[in-house]
């Protein structure tokens, strides 16, 4: 038990140096001062309820999900059959309860119809996507798998974090944090950030814009009763705009998507001095709008953005250049938004604010003073109570400690783990119990000497009886630490990982090492009594 | 040098004679903390109540205006508020419910949260904006049930762990020391109506771990002194196994109480509820490991004999030991 070959000692002693040593950078944070760039520099980061920030929680909608493939099934459809040769014609198209159902105008056509659209229901992936079945030998319908919708579900969210993770680079903000959370959830934290409206307006924008076709056709009395003409739908114009407040109708299919761009820019107009957005289609994009402008000169397009109409030009002549125009009435703000949000891709699935919370600088700063002067009065306390009780053996103890919150702070940064407010009571309760194996151990070791052990076998013994109860109460103690961890982020989550890894550290430094002292010293000074 | 002894060498008090009024005492107390909770309610912070919820530190004043705050928010059409008081007298935190439709529009809540800072300044310009959260219903609920499904998977699993290591009388011992311990802890938020946030739920379970700690390290004694006393009357063993780890527990909880004091005293406001918590969770788990786990072992028909080895216990031993190699 107490003896230490010399490898034993080197290593563990080089663990003990090498996990404090990288808490240096931390500490000289904390201390005001710079560490020098050249050095490498785990840090701690500090939780938004220390550091002060924005937290938001966003949160994805599964039926806009289902709608939105849905409609592109529609739209592959319509193509599928309007290209077959010949042409296989179809009516009586609905959307209705999550399904794609449409009658076959011939019911001679159902197999090259099926022929057609299976290839289309598998995705990338081996999962089967929809279910195609036939009604009455003529009707075919399509619905979606529960497979496909999750699997799209987790494409969705999987760019759309990209989406938002672009979109806030763009904002310039120091160590923003986005990451998925769950199957439909993202979180984004940003330090530092006061006011989150700018951030909540940039990442809570779809930005899916359109370009669809006016349907002329549609009589103004229809489209304020909210009647729209088969084959269009109705669209408000957005607030602001000139026309808000009434509404148009637009052809449903046939129109261009937004996600064809290569750039979006917010400018001024030279002319008349309004705030405006350029955008730059790619080449696919390019024709697509060549062709659809080429088409329809003369006739009015609708600009609608997250289903609001910014507004609805006239196609003067064919726009073949592959850029174009967008006013809406911007403010320069909005324009720039608009711009970012169209760059960094328009976001697969609306996402909505489920939880927001905002903590201020001041209160961050204070509580880290705050904490730090309790944990150093705690500390001191701790160590006096220790050496005034076990003298010789408090001193083990107390260096034990030293080397315990050091290696808490090192390994902490090594992982990349955040230190929260409730950390900070983390670190108290560890400096606290972690002690806890020295009292154990020394009460087992005056224990022995009363009952007449000699010097080194009340040591041995002692070491050895109190080691079951430590690792059993540590045990139990990383359960409840673990128990702690479901909570998936924040400040409870930076409390688990403080009581965590203070457990593992607070066992290696508080019996190993302080195992080591003592043998070093029985080896040393070879005493007949001990003072314990 | 003279070392400090806390505790006596070889004390000899017999903490079992009051066993029963002990833990009928403890018993009172476990009912009476759930009447609390049943009758008083805990005040659930925006975690787990949901809405908007502003905190505001009075820079200039000692006590926040708290009755004239409630006026003043009640007046901005958005039901009942809850104001407290949060961490420090200066502090409170205003939670306001939000309309079922503002959960779709966020800014609703955004906006909620800004007319209430705007009232409040209007009539103090010392109050400074410390936070401003909106938690949906939703999520509320399902920090509610996450808050619940730990509790019982940590009571459950260090409960099994005792089990499998001692007997399962022990376990059934630690599992009312700790169903105590938490009552207890909820008991007291009732009654002070202290804000109760996640941050509480934290320290019940850092309670959790570290009021087991006390149970294990008399249990293992108790264990010890089964094998070594085989004579030994039940009740006197019990106390010699307390009387024995006497020094360490008294040593153990001073050094956790002493660390976390100018925690309480000094440190961050916001950390008053969770630091209290853990502090009264730290008294009465010590004494649940005496008075709870304890006795339950007499009742629970532990003896001497209970653990010698039996042929068949052997078995299981020798199974075991396979099973590890």
């Amino acid at each position: 038990m107490l003896d230490f070959p010399l490898w034993k000692k080197l290593s563990l002693w080089a663990i003990t140096l090498a996990a404090s040593l990288l808490a240096l950078p931390s500490l000289v944070n904390v201390a005001g001062l710079d560490w020098p760039e050249a050095l490498p520099s785990p840090q701690v980061n500090l939780g938004l309820d220390l550091a002060g920030g924005s937290h938001l929680l966003l949160e994805a909608k599964a039926t806009d999900v289902r709608a939105q493939r849905l409609e592109n099934m529609e739209e592959t459809v319509r193509q599928l059959m309007r290209n077959a040769s010949p042409r296989i014609r179809i009516g009586d198209v609905s959307t209705a309860g999550g399904e794609l159902s449409f009658i076959l105008e011939n019911a001679a056509d159902i197999d090259r119809a099926r022929g057609l659209i299976e290839p289309t229901m598998q995705g990338a992936t081996t999962v089967r996507e929809w279910e195609l079945r036939v009604v009455d030998g003529q009707r075919i319908v399509l619905s979606q798998t529960e497979a496909g919708v999750n699997q799209a579900i987790d494409d969705a969210m999987d760019s759309a974090t990209e989406v938002v993770r672009r979109r806030i680079d763009e904002l310039g903000t120091r160590e923003p944090t986005i990451i998925r959370q769950g199957e439909t959830r993202i979180v984004v934290q940003v330090p530092g950030l006061q006011d989150p409206e700018a951030l909540k307006a940039l990442v809570g924008q779809t930005a899916q814009l359109e370009f669809k076709l006016v349907d002329l056709d549609a009589l103004p009395t229809n489209i304020q009763a909210g009647i729209a003409p088969p084959g269009s739908e109705i669209v408000p114009y957005a607030p602001g705009t000139p026309g808000a407040g009434s509404a148009i109708a637009v052809k449903r299919l046939g129109g261009i998507r937004g996600e064809n761009l290569t750039g979006a820019q917010a400018e001024r107009d030279p002319q008349n001095g309004q705030s405006v957005v350029t955008i730059a289609f790619d080449a696919q994009g390019g024709a697509k709008f060549a062709k659809l402008t080429t088409e329809n000169v003369g006739r009015p397009f609708a600009i609608i953005l997250d289903g609001q109409v910014l507004s609805a030009p006239n196609i003067n002549e064919p726009i073949l250049g592959g850029r174009a125009q967008i006013a809406g009435s911007f403010t320069p703000e909005s324009s720039n938004n608009l711009a970012i949000a169209l760059r960094s891709g328009a976001l697969p699935v609306p996402l909505a604010v489920v939880e927001e919370r905002t903590v201020g600088p001041d209160l961050g700063a204070d509580s880290i003073r705050k904490g730090l002067i309790a944990m150093g009065i705690g500390s001191l306390a701790v160590i006096a109570l220790m050496i005034a009780t076990y003298g010789r053996f408090g001193i083990y103890a107390t260096v034990a400690l030293v080397f315990n919150v050091l290696m808490l702070l090192g390994l902490m940064a090594l992982g990349g783990f955040t230190l929260s407010l409730p950390g900070i009571a983390g670190f108290v309760i560890t400096i606290g119990a972690a002690v806890d194996a020295n009292v154990l151990i020394n009460e087992r070791i005056r224990e022995e000497r009363a009952r007449g052990r000699r010097v080194i076998a009340a040591v041995e013994t002692g070491y050895k009886e109190a080691s079951r109860a430590i690792f059993d109460a540590n045990l139990t103690n990383l359960i409840s630490a673990l128990a702690l961890g479901m909570f998936g982020s924040g400040p409870v989550r930076g409390f688990a990982v403080v009581l965590f890894i203070g457990i593992i550290t607070s066992v290696f430094t508080g019996v190993t090492l302080t195992r080591m002292f003592v043998a070093g010293w029985l080896r040393k000074a070879r005493p007949n009594d001990i003072t314990i | 040098m003279k070392l400090l002894k806390l505790v006596p060498d070889n004390t000899n008090i017999q903490f079992l004679k009051l066993r029963v009024p002990f833990f009928l005492l403890s018993l009172v107390l476990i009912l009476g903390s759930w009447i609390a909770v049943g009758v008083n309610g805990l005040a659930f912070g925006v975690d787990f109540a949901g809405g908007q919820e502003v905190r505001m530190t009075f820079t200039q004043q000692t006590v926040a205006p708290i009755p004239s705050l409630r006026e003043k928010i009640a007046g901005l059409g958005y039901g009942e508020p809850v104001v407290q008081e949060f961490g420090a007298p200066n502090q409170v935190s205003i939670r306001v419910k939000l309309p079922d439709d503002a959960a779709a529009a966020p800014d609703a809540a955004k906006a909620i949260g800004e007319r209430v800072i705007a009232t409040v300044r209007a009539d103090h310009v010392d109050a400074r904006v410390d936070g401003n959260d909106t938690v949906s219903g939703k999520v509320a609920g399902e920090f509610r049930n996450q808050a619940i499904l730990a509790l019982l998977a940590a009571m459950a699993a260090v409960s099994v762990y005792i089990w499998v290591r001692f007997e399962w009388q022990f376990g059934v011992g630690a599992m009312f020391a700790l169903v105590h311990d938490v009552s207890i802890t909820l008991g007291l938020f009732a009654l002070t109506q202290w804000e109760f946030s996640l941050q509480i739920v934290a320290a019940i379970l850092a309670i959790i771990g570290y009021s087991l700690n006390d149970t294990i390290v008399v249990y293992d004694r108790i264990r010890e002194n089964l094998k070594k006393f085989r004579k030994m009357e039940m009740g006197a063993l019990l106390d010699l196994s307390v009387n024995e780890t006497l020094a360490r527990t008294v040593m153990t909880s001073l050094t956790l109480f002493i660390a976390l004091i100018p925690l309480l005293l000094f440190g961050p406001p916001s950390l008053f509820g969770m630091v209290a918590a853990i502090t009264v969770g730290l008294f009465v788990g010590t004494y649940s490991s005496v008075y709870m786990a304890g006795p339950l072992l007499i009742w629970m028909g532990v003896t001497t004999n209970s653990f010698v080895p039996t042929e068949t216990a052997l078995d299981k031993q020798e199974k075991l030991a396979k099973g590890q190699g």
